[in-house]
């Protein structure tokens, strides 16, 4: 028995390595003085940095990535809770079909929908613009906003709205007071997911942008595919301390409405 | 009923604004890429005033001086010899003969200015089956060409399918690499996730949520970090391989990227958490006293597991291995960057007709297949969680 104990010690180790490993990996060598992406790192400098924020092209990406991000995120999160509150309503036909729809972006392989875009964005004169980018990345970002604001709506008790109502509350000061606080934590969920949907999207860009609308990931993928530099492990670094902060925002607000719900 | 009838538009109104979204700039690319595939803008676009002309034709009269008027100008105005090669390439297979007559027909309408009576140049004019093929071929816009290349096929003149030489195309061998490579990775998923998810299941407290973060962390970790991890990793003089050496394992350095095995360890550490997050969450709905029970009746805990503990949770191991595959036969950025030239799956295919040669036909029609086969396994993977959750 205690054979099978060390055996399920030293494999949950050894598995939990492998998931972390590389992640831990690639944040020290940020911080490298040598061009190469090597360890043992020489010595420790923030000239990688200097170069993200201050060359060109990385520049350019990183101020593509937050203006086509914002817009997405905006777009998704309206476009998405709309029809998470629209689809509430149960009698509403087809809701179960609208409901599977609605999470296919996120099963469409990217190139399949990428070659479609491409075609079809030429067509529309929306080729080579930030819209286009806009458009294409809300696609896939869509879903998660969707389901986080979905299930944030299931825990919302409709008898508390048709208190409000019978209280002489309009539709629109029951939404505003009653049913959008409730569906506060999912929003941010879904808007924060949906960020980083989009900023982390590759293939879709590879196909509808053009050079001036350039991403941030976009120029990851074509330096790790051309020359590869330290600034890919700084720019990870900037996506892992991103990824670390958004999870921070979404466990607060989640906190902060489940101590207003306790309240 | 009227109240009901007013809440069902105002939540349709909520919904319409991502259906309308959703039709425009998700099914609508998706239908243009089709398209693309399917369509032949070959004889239509080299004859197009013939089209419109053959259009209301019986096919069965004898060609009018319209319909020759229309292809004396039609013929005059194409000036692409490489569409008119194809045009007559395509009409001799239909009807034999027309490689000449086009070719005569051709040079004397050009050399020749004003009206040409076709008969004059060439008595086959008159024969309708000459006209009929004509019809024939730019009544239907339609072609199944690029999808039969899509599997190694093709038409031979008569009309029958055939398979096309080994040498001649790829595409089949690419279809068995996705496979291959996309079958791996879940395998590998299964042998690292099913153990891991039985032991994540088995402990409690705080040992239970490192093991669960240690799986969302890197889902929520961009996947192009991931894979620029790895690629750190596993280069010759990377971690891995500075690791193996010091420890006296190896001599000279494996060669780990740009090949079958770095790709396969790269995309199992993206799609892990895929995979242990369903069987977990099948695990822990599991009552914890089956096993112990098993145990009191006599059976030993290989059998126990055997018998009680993998069937239940075999439902989890198949949703998983489902959204694994099917993430997997989609792959493009981790081989495009991990991979070398041989472990180029079908959308790096895809990507380099659509790019590379901008042949949208061939595109399109391996996306059909690549989203087909995606559909099929989400459809399944649907069912099976709808089941699971009307079940309990």
């Amino acid at each position: 028995m205690s054979m099978l104990r060390v055996l399920k010690i030293v494999f949950a180790v050894a598995a939990m390595t492998f998931l972390l490993a590389p992640l831990v990996a690639i944040l020290p060598l940020a911080f490298t003085s040598s061009v190469f992406l090597n360890y043992p790192v020489p010595s420790y400098s923030t000239r990688w940095f200097a170069e993200l924020f201050t060359a060109d092209v990385w520049r350019r990406a990183i101020i593509n990535s937050l203006v086509i991000g914002l817009g997405v995120t905006v777009l998704a999160t309206v476009l998405g809770t709309l029809a998470a509150l629209g689809l509430r309503e149960r009698r509403l036909p087809f809701s179960g079909v609208l409901r599977t729809a609605f999470l296919l972006p996120m099963v469409v392989p990217a190139v399949v929908l990428g070659v479609g875009m491409q075609l079809l964005f030429v067509r529309m004169g929306l080729a080579n613009s930030y819209l286009g980018v806009i458009f294409a990345h809300t696609v896939i970002a869509v879903p998660f906003v969707f389901v986080n604001v979905a299930a944030a709506l299931q825990g919302v008790d409709t008898r508390v709205e048709r208190a409000a109502a019978s209280l002489g509350a309009s539709p629109i000061t029951t939404f505003r007071r009653v049913t959008l606080p409730l569906a506060i934590p999912g929003i941010v969920s879904g808007a924060v997911f949906a960020f980083a949907t989009s900023l982390d999207e590759v293939v879709l860009t590879l196909f509808v942008a053009g050079p001036n609308q350039r991403t941030l990931a976009r120029q990851m993928f074509s330096t790790i595919r051309e020359n590869i530099s330290p600034a890919i492990a700084s720019a990870a670094f900037l996506f892992i301390v991103g990824t670390i902060l958004a999870a921070l925002v979404v466990a607060l607000v989640r906190w902060k409405s489940a101590q207003r719900r306790m309240a | 009923m009227s109240i009901a009838c007013g809440k069902r538009l105002a939540a349709f109104g909520l919904v319409a604004p991502l259906l309308l979204f959703l039709v425009l700039f998700f099914v609508w690319p998706l239908v243009t890429m089709m398209s693309n595939a399917v369509s032949d803008p070959g004889a239509g676009r080299a004859l197009p005033q013939t089209a419109a002309a053959l259009s209301n034709w019986d096919r069965s009269s004898p060609p009018t001086p319209e319909m020759q008027a229309a292809l004396v100008d039609d013929l005059r105005t194409t000036q692409d010899d490489q569409l008119i090669g194809d045009l007559t390439r395509q009409l001799n297979s239909a009807r034999s003969g027309f490689r000449t007559l086009m070719a005569k027909t051709v040079r004397t309408v050009r050399e020749e200015q004003g009206a040409v009576d076709l008969v004059q140049v060439d008595q086959r004019w008159e024969d309708v089956s000459f006209w009929q093929a004509i019809a024939a071929a730019t009544a239907s816009p339609y072609t199944d060409r690029n999808l039969l290349a899509a599997i190694d096929m093709a038409r031979s003149p008569t009309g029958e399918i055939t398979a096309l030489p080994a040498s001649a195309s790829a595409n089949l061998a690419i279809l068995q690499r996705t496979f291959v490579i996309a079958a791996g990775t879940t395998l590998a998923c299964i042998l690292i996730g099913f153990p891991y998810a039985m032991v994540a299941a088995s402990v409690t407290g705080w040992k239970r949520q490192v093991m669960l973060a240690a799986v969302l962390l890197p889902l929520w970790t961009s996947l192009l970090v991931r894979t620029a991890a790895w690629f750190i990793l596993l280069q010759d003089n990377g971690l891995i391989n500075r690791l193996l050496q010091t420890l006296g394992l190896i001599d000279a350095p494996l060669a780990l990227l740009f090949n079958r095995t770095g790709v396969i360890i790269a995309m199992t550490h993206v799609l892990l958490p895929f995979m242990v997050l369903p069987i977990f969450s099948v695990l822990i709905a599991i009552p914890t006293n089956l096993l112990p029970a098993a145990a009191s009746l006599g059976a030993h805990p290989l059998r126990a597991f055997w018998r009680v503990l993998l069937p239940l949770s075999l439902r989890g191991v198949v949703s998983g291995s489902l959204l694994v595959f099917m993430a997997a036969i989609g792959y493009y950025i981790t081989p495009a960057l991990i991979g070398g030239p041989t472990d180029q799956m079908i959308s790096s295919v895809i990507a380099f007709y659509a790019t590379g040669t901008a042949n949208w036909g061939m595109a399109g029609a391996l996306g059909i297949v690549l989203l087909v086969a995606t559909i099929a396994l989400y459809v399944v993977y649907d069912r099976l969680s709808a089941s699971g959750t009307e079940r309990a």
